[in-house]
């Protein structure tokens, strides 16, 4: 039945059509071979890294912050490690982290919000009043107060991120429940008698997620720039773990000499944000998931 | 008297807000961590100590008192003492707060000043090469780290070009050479109105750096959104009319056209605030802005409890405030709204 609501819905294309647009722009082309060179990155990080060892931590005294040279591409840090190698090795929480964010918040988030938009009444009122509560705030100042009642680190600071983030994709996924509620499949569904539960998850639940991947994809960028921010402030990834945001905070006080300590995981969060978003830009022209909020 | 109803609904919505935001403080703050009391007292508190703030908290009564204490407090602007500085948390914020808001307005001024010129000229030009350097403009702008720009302008505004100063609000040698006097704390508008020009100069050129740190974001999302809101207008029958009358195109696009895209452009603006609001933290850091931001920053790293769920009170108030002050404006510019 849902195949037939696949016609219904203009949010709905096909995986065919999407990788037609993505290939004949070529910033989103682009992009996507950005995100998938940092996942290959990430992936292989032992591999590809020339110094594995001080990719995840281990110190080089003797090499203390080298500028860039061909030993070490981009240069070292205050504890002499290669600055290539860590930024590799960073790719795996700066890319895994946050797609486990986002997707945690989806998880969250779209059930609650098809549950508000095809119930309606108090259902509806009382979790949109929910996320209109979590949305009062500032979403990072959120996660900040966040880590600091359940403490610092990788996963505390996910965690905190989730949290904040949920409320976004309960209301996407409700906009699209409400326009769903009246259509002939759902109406079909209710008459034969199946239950509440059932349509939710089979039936509206599945024709929420092609605007919550837009979404999602819009927000990886987002998510990956709160991360960086929350590891800068220190609530984030602790050392010696790689991170681009920690890195950036550990050559701050060296900016003006040792640029390249700070400079070079700035770049690589950048690119990487960037790319992320000039792909969600263009998924977002193909489905447009703003019709639903 | 619509426009009356549509403020009493509205202020309603946001106090039913307020008090669900302080309910999540209220739980972040004495029901999730497992000892509060020990939070709130700082790492090196001795037991008996604990124990006497466990009873000043309330901590060791049933949950719905505590919150009635703790709102009762709240509404006394009671947020409790800092541990570091030992001082009222009010206190502490009122004190960094001009310095925090002058650099807010400043990179929110600067984000409209450039961004929404920007949206204007790429949506008249949809599809142009200077279409195209906008678009890039703008999501180059919300891609961007602050945390990571701030560093870039300082190695190319102060090492390498040496014509702006590095951090802080003002020279250190300012105080002795010419000194600001202190009425407002916004020290742009101290300065200026006490004729001191060494001072405002010094002022001004500090605030540069960090005030278009601060903006690049919202210079991207406030371009985006007015090209995006503006071609929605263009597309429209009236200005289709307004063409064929030959009424002159600036006519059509700064009075016609805008006008009526200020609208969703102003929703933006609100939600820049905000995240400016955050913004401000990183770019604080990095210049050493003696605001708000800082002092977040610092009082979460020495896990300052009452200082880290003032500020998160105070902020989430703020963005309350601000998007109440935003729905009001465009109730008042957009009739349609209030009827809604």
């Amino acid at each position: 039945m849902t195949t037939i609501a696949t016609d219904l819905l203009p949010a709905q294309r096909t995986s065919r059509h999407v990788w037609n647009v993505i290939a004949r722009d070529p910033l989103a082309l682009i992009s996507t071979v950005v995100i998938i060179l940092f996942v290959l990155l990430a992936v292989l990080a032992p591999v590809i890294a020339p110094y594995p060892e001080q990719g995840q931590g281990r110190t080089n005294a003797s090499e203390s912050m080298d500028p860039p040279s061909a030993k070490h591409l981009l240069g070292t840090d205050r504890l002499g490690r290669d600055i290539l190698s860590r930024i590799i090795y960073g790719a795996r929480p700066a890319l895994v982290v946050p797609m486990g964010v986002v997707l945690f918040a989806v998880l969250i988030g779209a059930p609650l919000g098809a549950l508000a938009g095809y119930k309606g009444g108090w259902v509806d009122e009382a979790i949109m009043r929910l996320t209109d509560l979590f949305l009062a705030f500032p979403s990072l100042l959120l996660a900040m107060a966040i880590t600091a009642s359940i403490g610092r680190g990788l996963d505390k600071a996910a965690i905190a991120l989730v949290v904040s983030w949920w409320p976004w994709y309960t209301r996407i996924a409700r906009g699209v429940a409400v326009s769903l509620k009246e259509q002939y499949f759902v109406e079909a569904a209710q008459a034969t008698g199946v239950s509440d539960a059932v349509i939710i998850l089979r039936h509206i639940l599945p024709n929420t997620m092609s605007p919550i991947l837009v979404q999602a994809t819009v927000d990886l960028g987002t998510v990956i720039l709160a991360m960086g921010g929350l590891a800068f402030i220190g609530l984030g990834t602790q050392p010696p773990a790689p991170d681009w945001g920690l890195m950036i905070s550990e050559g701050r006080a060296l900016i003006l000499d040792q640029w390249w300590i700070s400079t070079f995981p700035g770049s690589a969060i950048f690119i990487v944000v960037l790319a992320f978003n000039l792909l969600g830009d263009t998924l977002r022209d193909i489905f447009d998931p703003r019709q639903y909020k | 008297m619509r426009l009356l109803d549509f403020i009493l609904r509205r202020s309603f919505t946001a106090l039913f807000v307020l008090v669900g935001v302080s309910l999540i403080t209220f739980f972040l703050s004495r029901v999730i961590p497992s000892d509060a009391a020990a939070l709130y007292i700082g790492p090196k508190a001795r037991t008996e100590d604990i124990e006497r703030v466990r009873k000043q908290l309330g901590l060791d009564k049933p949950l719905p008192v505590q919150y009635a204490v703790y709102m009762g407090e709240l509404l006394h602007g009671d947020l409790g003492n800092s541990i570091s500085t030992k001082r009222p948390v009010t206190q502490e914020l009122a004190e960094r707060l001009p310095a925090t808001l002058e650099l807010l307005f400043m990179g929110i001024f600067i984000a409209v000043l450039i961004g929404v010129p920007l949206g204007v000229l790429s949506a008249r030009r949809q599809g142009s090469p200077l279409d195209v350097v906008v678009r890039t403009i703008s999501i180059v702008g919300v891609s961007m780290p602050a945390f990571y720009l701030g560093l870039l302008m300082q190695i190319a505004f102060f090492r390498n070009l040496d014509v702006l100063p590095l951090a802080g609000r003002v020279d250190s040698d300012l105080r002795f050479v010419s000194p600001i006097q202190s009425i407002t704390n916004f020290l742009l508008f101290d300065s200026l109105v006490t004729l001191n020009w060494v001072a405002f100069k010094d002022v001004f050129l500090h605030l540069i750096l960090p005030a278009f740190t601060l903006a690049a974001y919202p210079i991207g999302l406030i371009a985006r959104m007015t090209r995006a809101a503006m071609l929605e207008v263009l597309g429209q029958d009236y200005i289709r009319t307004a063409r064929a009358y030959g009424i002159q195109q600036w006519v059509i696009t700064y009075m016609y056209t805008l006008k009526n895209a200020i609208s969703p452009t102003l929703t933006v603006i609100g939600l820049t605030v905000a995240y400016a609001l955050t913004g401000t933290f990183f770019v604080e850091v990095i210049f050493n802005w003696p605001g708000l931001g800082l002092f977040t920053v610092r009082s979460l790293l020495n896990v300052d409890y009452p200082a880290i769920m003032g500020v998160t009170l105070f902020g989430a108030g703020g963005y309350v405030l601000i998007n109440m002050i935003v729905d009001l404006m465009q109730a008042w510019i957009d009739p349609r709204i209030r009827l809604k």
